[in-house]
């Protein structure tokens, strides 16, 4: 298996409070990496940590190292606009922009320029909405505005607007926390379907997300790394007390 | 114990609302009765007293020896010889030197001119012709003849005298002088008679400092809006910015004014009176204003808007300019409409500017001189005859009918812009 991300000691600070320590991993290419662990123990920081979106958080202050293949994302040769080209980020609350559906896929690849005329940028659009399983559902109505959609709907309007960028790296940050089961059940579905070629890393609440989606799960505990390992271990076997306490529900 | 509380909580509501609605019917007593004064003595500016006369000229007079018109004929020629001797045909029972000047004092002084305008613009074919023409009264006549010269008071403290009213009487009675619409009053500048009077001049003098201030002071108050907010490093530099911005706000309009005389006239040599200098120092003005307003606004648009175009690759100024700055657009024109309101009432940073200045001419260029409305009628309220009177009360209508259509604007254009979530 090869790595795509590999974090050193990595330890992230808001001001004087230390909001993650020490985190160590690699991530691996292709699969779901699911990241848990109770409110607070800055599992979401560490994943902003990956596209650099802490960067525009005012005194935030980051340490050690994050290698995106073999790349140091920190370096100085990395500009964190192409990081987040390669990176794309799905958020907890589904924040499409207040515009139409076919302008909120098209605005990646037209800033980044992938498009070289209005059939190529179409044709994104058309890829991105169909791999994000969105096509059935919206094909007659593109020009209508995005935010008129369901909440499930708009979130996958969100996976579809990260694809359209072809990342390497798709973050998502609680992406069901405010979906129903049947909007829940879709998107799992389609992230099975999109880990075949992204790489993707989910933090979730939901401990039975985490079982059914991912391959591996990192527990975290109050800004600590406390276990990372195959989900079927962390599930069945876990090694460490905290993680068992964690995810049989006696805290958390 | 808990009824009476409810009982006591009750009557402290009622009590509050009274207070409420009480204020509120205070305002607007104040608002209608200050409208409604003004309304009535300005209404009267809406009509002028003008007289008919029957003239013929021959335009032979006025064309130099190719055949082609010539302005300076026409200029030199004595037009109000010309008014003055047909008016005098209707009294021909008045010989006498005095009494032929107090005869000639109840028609404008600029009657002649006018003439000389209105024959101009017709641009009458060669040869006589006779025509009849309305011109203005004086501006004594006119208020007679409107009942705003008190005619109770002794012959030698008054304006008109009693020859003077019999002359207008029987003018009117023969249909020769009647009130009409005062067009005058709508497509002319400032003038010293106040029938030739008009305050087109000062509403496109005010238009044209408006345009040049929303112009300067637009762009720069959002840049400075989207700089504080996104990209400004939280520290004592932008702590002092801040500060300053916000008591830029609450400098006395004067100081701009003073500003506007030393650094723009003085230094960079720019003219005076001109709607360029009006319009740069109305914008230093009305730029704290908008800066302030923008970014409110700016802050009410959720940061997840920011943070998924961020996400998708888009730099910090994209994510600015294509995401947060459509959504705030509304909230930035109230703000800056507002601001504008404010700089079309103002008057004092135009006093120091020489916009103060009167001028007879309809400005047409950013450098011509000009004045603003609001100094129009600051100008007409300190003049003594009583016809300016009334007409400054119609001019702070007509500023209050531009400032109603001005919000009004602000709120259609608020409608257009937002966006429904």
């Amino acid at each position: 298996m090869t790595s795509k991300f590999r974090t050193k000691k990595v330890e992230v600070s808001y001001g004087d409070k230390k909001a993650i320590r020490d985190i160590s991993l690699d991530i691996e290419k292709n699969i779901i990496t699911a990241l848990i662990g109770p409110s607070g123990c800055g599992k979401s920081t560490f994943l902003r940590c990956l596209n650099r979106m802490n960067d525009v958080i005012e005194n935030c202050s980051i340490k050690g190292s994050i290698h995106l293949d073999e790349q140091d994302i920190y370096g100085p040769d990395i500009d964190p606009v192409e990081l987040r080209a390669r990176v794309g980020m799905v958020f907890q609350k589904a924040n499409p922009f207040p515009k139409s559906i076919f302008d909120n896929i098209a605005y990646g690849p037209r800033i980044h320029g992938l498009a070289s005329n209005d059939s190529e940028l179409k044709d994104i659009v058309h890829n991105s909405l169909e791999k994000a399983g969105l096509m059935d559902e919206v094909k007659d109505r593109l020009n209508d505005q995005a935010t008129g959609l369901s909440g499930g709907q708009q979130q996958r309007i969100c996976i579809a607007r990260a694809i359209a960028v072809s990342p390497e790296v798709i973050l998502m940050d609680e992406p069901c926390s405010a979906l129903d089961p049947i909007a829940t059940a879709k998107i799992e579905e389609l992230m099975n379907e999109l880990c075949q070629s992204y790489t993707i890393i989910i933090v979730t609440h939901s401990m039975q997300q985490a079982a059914r989606v991912s391959k591996k799960t990192a527990f975290f505990h109050l800004g600590d790394l406390i276990e990372y390992n195959d989900t079927d271990k962390i599930f069945t076997q876990p090694e460490n007390q905290k993680t068992q306490d964690y995810i049989t529900g006696r805290f958390g | 114990m808990i009824r009476k509380s409810i009982q006591s909580r009750r009557a402290r509501e009622t009590r509050l609302k009274i207070y409420g609605i009480t204020s509120i019917c205070f305002a607007l007593i104040m608002l209608a009765t200050l409208l409604i004064s003004i309304g009535l003595n300005g209404y009267s500016a809406l009509q002028q007293a003008y007289f008919k006369l029957d003239i013929s000229v021959n335009t032979e007079k006025f064309v130099d020896d190719s055949g082609a018109p010539d302005n300076n004929k026409m200029n030199l020629f004595n037009w109000d010889g010309l008014v003055q001797s047909a008016l005098r045909e209707f009294f021909p029972e008045v010989k006498d030197r005095d009494e032929k000047k107090e005869l000639f004092a109840i028609i404008s002084a600029n009657a002649g001119y006018d003439l000389k305008e209105i024959i101009k613009k017709k641009a009458l074919g060669s040869g006589s012709h006779t025509l009849s023409v309305w011109l203005h009264l004086s501006d004594d006549a006119d208020q007679y003849l409107k009942g705003r010269l008190s005619i109770d008071i002794p012959e030698e403290d008054r304006r008109i005298n009693n020859k003077q009213i019999a002359w207008v009487n029987s003018l009117v009675e023969r249909d020769i002088a009647k009130l009409k619409f005062n067009k005058t009053f709508f497509t002319s500048a400032d003038s010293r008679e106040p029938e030739s009077a008009g305050i087109l001049g000062s509403v496109i003098g005010s238009a044209l400092t408006l345009f040049v201030t929303i112009m300067f002071a637009l762009p720069l108050a959002v840049m400075a809006a989207i700089y504080l907010e996104y990209f400004a490093k939280p520290g004592k530099i932008t702590d002092f910015i801040e500060v300053n911005v916000n008591n830029l706000a609450a400098v006395p309009s004067i100081v701009f004014g003073l500003l506007g005389l030393s650094v723009f006239l003085s230094t960079f040599g720019l003219p005076r009176s001109a709607p360029l200098v009006g319009g740069l120092v109305l914008g230093l003005m009305t730029l704290p204003t908008i800066i302030i307003a923008s970014r409110a606004s700016i802050r009410s648009i959720p940061p997840s808007i920011r943070e998924a175009a961020l996400g998708l690759g888009a730099s910090k100024m994209q994510a600015a300019l294509h995401h947060v700055l459509p959504l705030a657009t509304p909230g930035i024109l109230t703000g800056t409409i507002i601001g504008m309101a404010q700089a079309l009432g103002e008057t004092a940073p135009l006093l120091m500017i020489g916009m103060v200045a009167f001028i007879i001419d309809i400005p047409t260029t950013f450098t011509s001189s000009a004045t603003a409305m609001p100094v129009q009628i600051y100008m007409w309220s300190d003049s003594a005859e009583r016809a300016f009177y009334e007409r400054s009360s119609l001019a702070i209508l007509f500023l209050v009918a531009f400032l109603i259509s001005m919000n009004l604007l602000a709120v259609v254009l608020r409608k257009k812009f937002e966006k429904k979530w």
